[in-house]
């Protein structure tokens, strides 16, 4: 992106008197992994093109404990969580928009037992809304007659039985949705849920990542679309491992938008 | 001799009965063994989702084929259930097919249906023992699937034979009696029953036999029917078709939350509240509460919730979440079925334990460790396709997470690499080593 957009924290905007309608979580990989921060960047693109009154929290976010609870340390999950709900309530926070599955999961599903109570959506319902209020429209974009196949994060489909918003949004783009052969809830994980991106995986004879790059690469699309941070690691290094980045582009589904949207 | 087969008859009803409860409350003890879980709210959904899962096999029809051959064979089951009352009638009174007269051509309809139904189970049964036996299809072969489950698949196989073989030679007899002039049934005459498929099949293959041959013939057959019925049902609380019963408890109390929802642990969440309280007096001891401290997670099949022991039972083997699983598929130890038969194999260790020697007994062994490794749990992505496929809503997932608390917070023992990640997020609020103050540095960068 060219022109650099000013993202608006929740502590600047409430000491300017205003509240924000929506409030992005970034996430840990939205906020440090080189990849992972152009998503967050195209989902700012986003937010900022259809005017939408965002704000983040900037350096009060902080990881939402869902790899340390996958791992099974359960202190290290509620200390994070009941941090971040304080802060979260602190600042009243009604609305949540995330371009992380896991943060997603973890905000709308599990912090309200603990007193986080808010309306949660990810990003590619945000995205569809938009598009069906009319407030977001596509003319342009790379993609014109190009395939595309989309990889079910699963604690976005499976988990929470997201599988229509992002196949909606990508029915938008002038190109080709194609399905891999196990999709949506027969969907294969990409292989970093449940904290094993944080570590080498167990021995076996091959890696999940591999498997599933392979269901992409059955499909000849020429872009798999992800919805999650960790599938879009995951994706690329398959993609690489075949040495197929000449021929398979690994992109979110904000990147898409961002690249195909009227401004 | 009418009288002393009433007698044979009443008292292996009895003991045929008896011994099933015996078995079955022993299954009941030991899944109460478990801890709490409230599965009590949202009545309604759950009689939906369990007449749609359990009664309607809904997620069987993922894979259409075996789903229909199934059904062949659960739907004779079920029906076939209907004519043991006139055998129960009969076998206590020493009367002859009692219902026949008095419903009449609802009768033959009835039988007919059944028998209809158990040809059809019949094939299902052929073409299950050859899928199992001849074609080799992965979630049948693998290392979890040796001795006694793989025999076990088998046999009720065999018996399902046995039994369609009992009921056509049972009603086959009788026909070809009624076609040579041989009426037993009460108040009924005539030279045919009129049933769909042993009107044929009874005449051509006994006909030609005499009348004292086919009135043995017949009692082999009904006699062979009741005994298979009561070796059935004893049968089921030792194998994996324990299922046909629990399947619907099972699914009614299944979780109806979103499955990415894992749940909060109240003791946990009591600790850190305490923390994060600002009126807590930080010098005070923490109030120790009465009794044995609870554990953290689960190490034993007793420190798993009374669902997921539900759940061991309920089990088919069927293997449709290892099939499903990333980790099985790709070559890792862990198998979310192998995980859901330990948990059944240790929890049937532990209820014998507790009857020969009482509750207090400790072999020394446990679920975590001599069962499952820890190999195992840490190759699970939680990405929850196992719970999404299994056709009895059996969710292996949350064994696996509770086994893994365990292993965390009361050992300590976690990969090194998921430790340094656990500590990155005490620390800096992130599992990756960055300042918690560079959070907001990518809105700068280009
Ligand atoms: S949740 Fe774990 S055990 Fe279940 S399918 Fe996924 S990786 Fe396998
Ligand atoms: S857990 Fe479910 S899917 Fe897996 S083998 Fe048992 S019944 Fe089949």
């Amino acid at each position: 992106m060219s022109e650099k957009i000013k993202v608006p924290t929740v502590a600047e905007m409430m000491a300017a008197g205003e509240v924000p309608d929506i409030l992005f979580w970034v996430g840990c990989a939205g906020s440090f992994d080189d990849r992972a921060k152009k998503i967050t960047k195209a989902v700012i693109k986003i937010l900022h093109g259809c005017k939408i009154k965002f704000a983040v929290l900037g350096t009060e976010e902080s990881c939402t404990g869902d790899p340390a609870k996958r791992a099974g340390n359960e202190f290290a999950f509620m200390m994070s969580a009941m941090q971040n709900i304080q802060v979260l309530n602190g600042f009243e926070i009604k609305k949540i928009v995330t371009a992380c599955p896991h943060c997603f999961n973890t905000i709308k599903n599990e912090y309200p037992e603990l007193g986080g109570k808010y309306e949660v959506i990810h990003h590619t319902q945000l995205i569809n809304g938009l598009i069906k209020e009319g407030k977001l429209s596509m003319s342009g974009g790379d993609f014109k007659g190009k395939k595309i196949t989309f990889h079910d994060p699963c604690y976005l489909g499976r988990a929470n039985d997201v599988y229509e918003a992002p196949r909606e949004v990508l029915q938008k783009l002038d190109a080709e949705l194609v399905e891999m052969k196990n999709c949506k809830a027969k969907g294969l994980c990409c292989g970093a849920g449940g904290a094993q991106m944080f570590k080498e995986a167990e021995k076996g004879d091959k890696e999940v990542n591999v498997k599933r790059t392979e269901d992409v690469l059955d499909t000849k699309s020429n872009i798999v679309a992800t919805g999650c941070p960790f599938c879009n690691t995951m994706m690329t290094d398959g993609i690489k491992h075949f040495n197929k980045e000449e021929d398979v582009e690994v992109l979110d589904v904000a990147e898409m938008i961002a690249n195909a949207m009227d401004l | 001799m009418g009288m002393i087969a009433s007698i044979i008859f009443i008292v292996l009803t009895v003991v045929g009965t008896a011994w099933f409860g015996r078995n079955v409350m022993r299954i009941r003890k030991n899944i109460l063994l478990g801890k709490d879980l409230n599965r009590s709210d949202k009545k309604g959904e759950r009689w939906k989702t369990m007449i749609l899962v359990a009664l309607g096999q809904k997620k069987m029809f993922q894979r259409p084929i075996p789903a229909l051959l199934h059904f062949a064979i659960y739907a004779a089951f079920v029906i076939t259930q209907i004519e043991l009352i006139e055998i129960f009638v009969d076998g206590v009174s020493g009367s002859h097919r009692v219902f026949a007269s008095s419903l009449g051509g609802f009768y033959t309809f009835l039988i007919s249906f059944i028998e209809i139904l158990s040809v059809l189970a019949l094939v299902a049964t052929f073409v299950f023992l050859a899928r199992r036996n001849l074609l080799k299809i992965p979630r049948f072969h693998m290392s979890e699937m040796t001795g006694w489950p793989k025999l076990d698949g088998n046999i009720i196989l065999y018996l399902e034979i046995v039994l369609v073989l009992c009921i056509l030679t049972m009603n086959g007899a009788d026909e070809a009696l009624m076609n040579i002039g041989h009426s037993h049934a009460v108040g009924l005459t005539g030279d045919t029953y009129g049933f769909a498929v042993s009107s044929i099949v009874g005449p051509s293959v006994f006909g030609g036999m005499d009348v004292g041959s086919l009135e043995i013939l017949e009692r082999i057959g009904w006699w062979g029917h009741i005994i298979m019925v009561f070796t059935f049902l004893n049968y089921l609380p030792i194998s994996k078709h324990f299922h046909v019963l629990l399947a619907f408890p099972n699914v009614y109390y299944s979780n109806l939350k979103n499955k990415g929802q894992f749940s909060n642990m109240n003791s946990v969440k009591k600790e850190v509240e305490m923390m994060f309280d600002p009126n807590a007096d930080p010098y005070a001891a923490p109030a120790e509460p009465a009794g044995e401290p609870e554990r953290f997670g689960a190490k034993d099949v007793v420190d798993l919730t009374w669902k997921s022991l539900m759940d061991a039972y309920t089990c088919t083997e069927c293997g449709r979440c290892s099939s499903m699983c990333p980790a099985s598929q790709t070559g890792k130890k862990l198998s979310p079925r192998k995980i859901i038969m330990d948990t059944r194999d240790r929890l049937e260790e532990v209820g014998k334990n507790i009857r020969k020697h009482g509750k207090e007994h400790a072999d020394g062994k446990a679920l975590l460790g001599d069962y499952i490794t820890e190999e195992e749990l840490w190759a699970c992505t939680s990405c929850n396709a196992c719970v999404q496929a299994c056709p009895v809503n059996i969710d292996p997932l949350s064994i696996i997470i509770d086994l893994r608390r365990y292993l965390v917070m009361e050992e300590s023992k976690v990969p090194s690499e998921l430790a340094t990640m656990l500590t990155n997020i005490e620390n800096n609020g992130a599992p990756w080593q960055f300042s918690p103050m560079d959070r907001l540095k990518w809105a700068d960068e280009d």
